[in-house]
């Protein structure tokens, strides 16, 4: 039998009851070749130490609640293997930029907040009855949405955008690029309110195209994308007031 | 909720937190460098409008070895600024379909290099053809 592999898994640990500053805490943890960090952590939270409070769901990086930093990036941890991180320590805190509720749960409630405001939902452009069947859409007009649809707002992009670090007011990438998800779909008719976000001081022109967040995305959203592809749009919005015939 | 007290981290010092950020960093204060040499590309205009003299003394001024090695120091924080630059090209426009497959992010940081390398070799062969 081969001697187990072990790792030195080290967490930023913030407990507010003990009144204390964020501290290190550090523990030498058994691992095989198929083990995630999040299997770590629930093998530290099971064995070691019970207090240890982290955010998982699905184990498969879809539900997107177990995003953390980790050596410094922001990653889902359920899709990010001890192997990889080898011979360690491993260094995990909780997403970047985000106010940290207890170890590595962070306070998510601006990002829901804003989700809500962007109106993720579809609102037809045309009202139809029930007898006049589904809205139909081709191959190309969903070819125009379909990579922004993939997000599973994990915050991650958040956590890799100094510029919502700096200020938190501003709409940040993962939500813009759902924002042109459903503003880019055919059968929305609710665009020119979105629009009012994207044009708004928190929208994108708060964006200064840094360009970490399309490379942490998990799910190749291309969020930079979005946002800049916006400013675009924005911009010509505002010009197009001056053209004889707008408002 | 009494013991709901979040903890905030501190900004400080962000960029030099991910090689990534310094990076970017570097783009934006190579942008300074290419903001002073349209400054002083303007003075020159502003030197030739006061006249034959006026514009010499500009030029002989940029002879000067101090100035050359300054020439030299820009052209390569130039050469970075492009680069650094078209590498974020692909993330500000919309996708380009291209015989209906969507060109990739590397291609079109490669078509704008390109294009900048040949509008540079171009405008040095026609100042060289312009001094002959
Ligand atoms: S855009 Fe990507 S990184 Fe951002 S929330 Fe969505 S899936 Fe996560
Ligand atoms: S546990 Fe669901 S994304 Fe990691």
């Amino acid at each position: 039998m081969p001697e187990p592999r072990t790792i030195t898994v080290e967490v930023l640990r913030y407990q507010p009851a003990k009144g204390t500053n964020p501290y290190v805490d550090r523990w030498t943890i058994p691992y095989t070749e198929d083990m995630s960090v999040l299997q770590g952590l629930q093998y530290i939270k099971d064995t070691l130490d019970g207090s240890l409070t982290f955010r998982w769901s699905c184990r498969m990086a879809i539900c997107g609640s177990c995003g953390m930093m980790i050596g410094g990036v922001p990653k889902l941890a359920c899709r990010t293997f001890l192997r990889d991180l080898a011979p360690g320590p491993v260094r995990v805190e909780a997403l970047a930029h985000f106010p940290i509720e207890r170890d590595l749960v962070v306070d998510a409630e601006d990002f829901v907040g804003k989700l809500e405001r962007i109106k993720p939902w579809i609102e037809p452009r045309e009202p139809r009855t029930l007898e006049e069947g589904p809205y139909t859409q081709t191959p190309a007009q969903l070819a125009r949405y379909e990579s922004f649809s993939h997000c599973i707002n994990c915050m991650l992009c958040y956590s890799a955008c100094p510029q919502y670090g700096l200020n938190p007011d501003f709409l940040g990438p993962g939500l813009t690029a759902l924002l042109h998800r459903y503003n880019s779909d055919s059968r929305d008719g609710a665009s020119a309110e979105r629009m009012q976000l994207v044009h708004s001081e928190e929208g994108v022109w708060s964006c200064t195209a840094v360009g970490y967040c399309s490379e942490v995305c998990p799910k190749q959203v291309d969020p930079a994308n979005a946002v800049n592809v916006n400013k675009t749009a924005s911009a010509i919005d505002w010009f197009a007031r001056f053209l004889p015939g707008k408002r | 909720m009494a013991l709901r007290r979040t903890y905030v981290r501190s900004m400080d010092g962000w960029w030099r937190r991910d090689p990534f950020f310094i990076h970017y960093m570097a783009r934006e204060a190579t942008a300074v460098f290419v903001v002073a040499y349209a400054l002083i590309l303007l003075a020159g205009v502003i030197r030739l409008s006061q006249g034959e003299a006026a514009f010499g003394e500009w030029l002989e001024g940029l002879a000067n070895p101090w100035s050359i090695a300054f020439h030299v120091a820009l052209c390569a924080i130039f050469a970075y600024h492009t680069w650094s630059w078209f590498r974020i090209m692909p993330k500000t426009m919309p996708p380009v379909v291209v015989g209906g497959r969507r060109l990739p992010g590397a291609a079109i940081t490669a078509l704008g290099l390109a294009a900048a390398a040949i509008a540079s070799a171009a405008f040095v062969a026609f100042v060289a053809w312009l001094a002959s």
